[in-house]
């Protein structure tokens, strides 16, 4: 009797691990962006009058997300971004992968920076595009400098491509979202 | 013949009309609508004849072998010991099947040749209609070039007009991935590949419209990848394309002013072309999209419902695909739906 219950325990034991192997990467398809509303306490520089007030923590879903991610690679490339930023390497625009921020390396400083454009060449897309895909791009450029999560970021690509994938950029994605903003460049 | 015989054979001839009635339709290779497809069709009759043929055979003999087999008790020796004449007469009847059957396989295999050969046949001659098809992940792009005059170019989606009793040839181009076009009324499927033009040649005989499909695996939305071929006379086909000519007239009343307002400055003409108004490269061209029968990829009937649920969250009715979730207000979506409606 003993036997079978300890048969019996490892059975379902075993029958409750296989059903770990159903809960598989989720190909989030609706995950819900940040609230764009919140940019507007977005400040392009850390350059302020009085007092420096530390930048509040700002979150992205997107940047756990592989779906996400790829869609802003796809974007980055449909919305012609690579027609300034070339690959993150620069060329008319500045570069991406590098660790030179003007204007703000925090998601929400990305995503107001692709949205009002900025001075000098980087026209606005307000209006373009939903702001969940813009959401998307902000977190794949993030991805460029290794500052998105390495487990969602693209590591191949769907066509000939030069550059390490994303997901292999060293970057200083090991510490905490926010961290960061010491490596901005002066204004 | 008893009651229960008669039922039995009366369910039998029911059970096989219906299998038989699942051979026609509008996509269905059995259900030829053009000459390639007959070719098709008729070779797939013979092979199933001649499979089936021999499936009955090998099933009868088996039969016979087990009703006939010698029932030797467990503890006696079976007999080995060949008996002379019936080892020959055995040996032969082997001898012979064999020999039946390299004929047989040869008769099929010269059947498929000339089958092969009477579908090529149409790309000696130089074909009438040249249509261009992209695979998109996915969708079709349709377009019918004229290379003496390119503003007659027609690009349309998700649906082939071809002129009865003409040879048509298309080219095969892939955007992405590779696809596989597949009109089972027409023809055979000729896959579609990244960098690498293929053609397939087929000629449409009766009036029709037939479903296609794409028939190699192609992502997450492979299912929702379907098409419509509409065989017409020449006269209604020659009409079709000079409608698909003509630009689109500008939005008659106010709210369809409003939706081309929208369509303009948002997000619509990033991806989309409506013949002098927008020039988006990514998804499948709206000049016409009014006179189509089916958005989404054959997916969806083209009603004012539909196209409102499509435009505001596509991702619900076709995960994964490039067009994004707009958010609008519901007198925008309307003006929007209407302006979408008048482009016929």
């Amino acid at each position: 009797v003993k036997k079978t219950k300890i048969g019996v325990i490892i059975a379902t034991a075993i029958l409750l691990f296989s059903f770990a192997a159903c809960e598989r990467e989720e190909r989030g398809f609706r995950v819900q962006p940040p609230d764009s509303n919140r940019t507007t306490l977005t400040r392009p520089t850390n350059f302020e009058a009085g007092q420096a007030t530390t930048p509040t923590e700002f979150q992205n879903e997107y940047e756990n997300n592989a779906f996400a991610m790829s869609e802003g690679k796809r974007l980055f490339s449909q919305m012609n971004c690579v027609g300034c930023h070339a690959h993150g390497g620069g060329a008319i625009g500045p570069a991406l992968m590098d660790d030179k921020w003007i204007y703000g390396s925090q998601p929400d400083q990305i995503f107001s920076t692709i949205v009002e454009g900025r001075p000098n060449g980087m026209p606005s897309f307000r209006g373009k595009l939903p702001d969940y895909e813009i959401w998307q791009l902000a977190a794949y450029v993030r991805s460029l400098s290794g500052k998105a999560s390495s487990n969602s970021a693209p590591g191949r690509d769907e066509s000939l491509h030069m550059s390490t994938p994303e997901n292999s950029v060293k970057g200083d994605k090991k510490k905490p979202l926010g961290s960061d903003s010491t490596t901005e460049a002066k204004p | 013949m008893g009651p229960a015989r008669r039922a039995l054979i009366m369910s039998a001839a029911a059970a096989a009309s219906t299998l038989l009635g699942g051979c026609s339709g509008p996509q269905s290779a059995l259900d030829a609508a053009g000459v390639q497809a007959e070719h098709l069709q008729s070779l797939w009759w013979t092979f199933f004849a001649v499979t089936a043929a021999v499936y009955v055979i090998v099933m009868i003999v088996l039969l016979i072998a087990l009703v006939r087999r010698k029932v030797s008790s467990a503890n006696e020796e079976p007999d080995r010991k060949p008996e002379g004449p019936r080892e020959n007469r055995v040996g032969n009847i082997v001898k012979g099947a064999v020999a039946v059957m390299v004929v047989t396989l040869f008769i099929l295999m010269i059947t498929s040749f000339r089958a092969g050969k009477a579908i090529d046949s149409l790309s000696s001659s130089p074909p009438k209609v040249v249509i261009k098809v992209t695979g998109h992940q996915w969708w079709w792009e349709i377009r019918y070039e004229d290379e003496a005059n390119p503003s007659n170019d027609v690009s349309t989606a998700n649906e082939i007009h071809v002129p009865l009793g003409t040879p048509v040839m298309v080219k095969l181009e892939s955007a992405d991935v590779i696809h596989s076009l597949w009109m089972p009324n027409m023809h055979g499927k000729r896959d579609l590949i990244p960098i690498h033009p293929t053609t397939i040649y087929f000629e449409a005989d009766k009036p029709g419209i037939y479903w296609g499909q794409c028939a190699e695996f192609c992502g997450f939305q492979h299912a929702k990848m379907r098409f419509s071929v509409v065989a017409e006379t020449r006269e209604e086909f020659d009409s079709w394309l000079n409608a698909q000519r003509t630009a689109p007239s500008s939005p008659a009343d106010t709210v369809a002013a409003r939706g081309l307002e929208l369509f303009k400055t948002g997000v619509c003409a990033q991806c989309h072309t409506v013949q002098g108004t927008s020039n988006g490269r990514v998804g499948p061209d709206l000049t016409h999209v009014a006179s189509r029968p089916y958005i989404a990829a054959g997916s969806y009937q083209n009603t004012r419902e539909h196209l409102a649920q499509w435009i505001s969250d596509p991702q619900a009715i076709k995960p994964g695909i490039q067009m994004p979730m707009n958010q609008y207000s519901d007198e925008d979506l309307n003006s929007l739906v209407t302006y979408i409606e008048s482009l016929k």
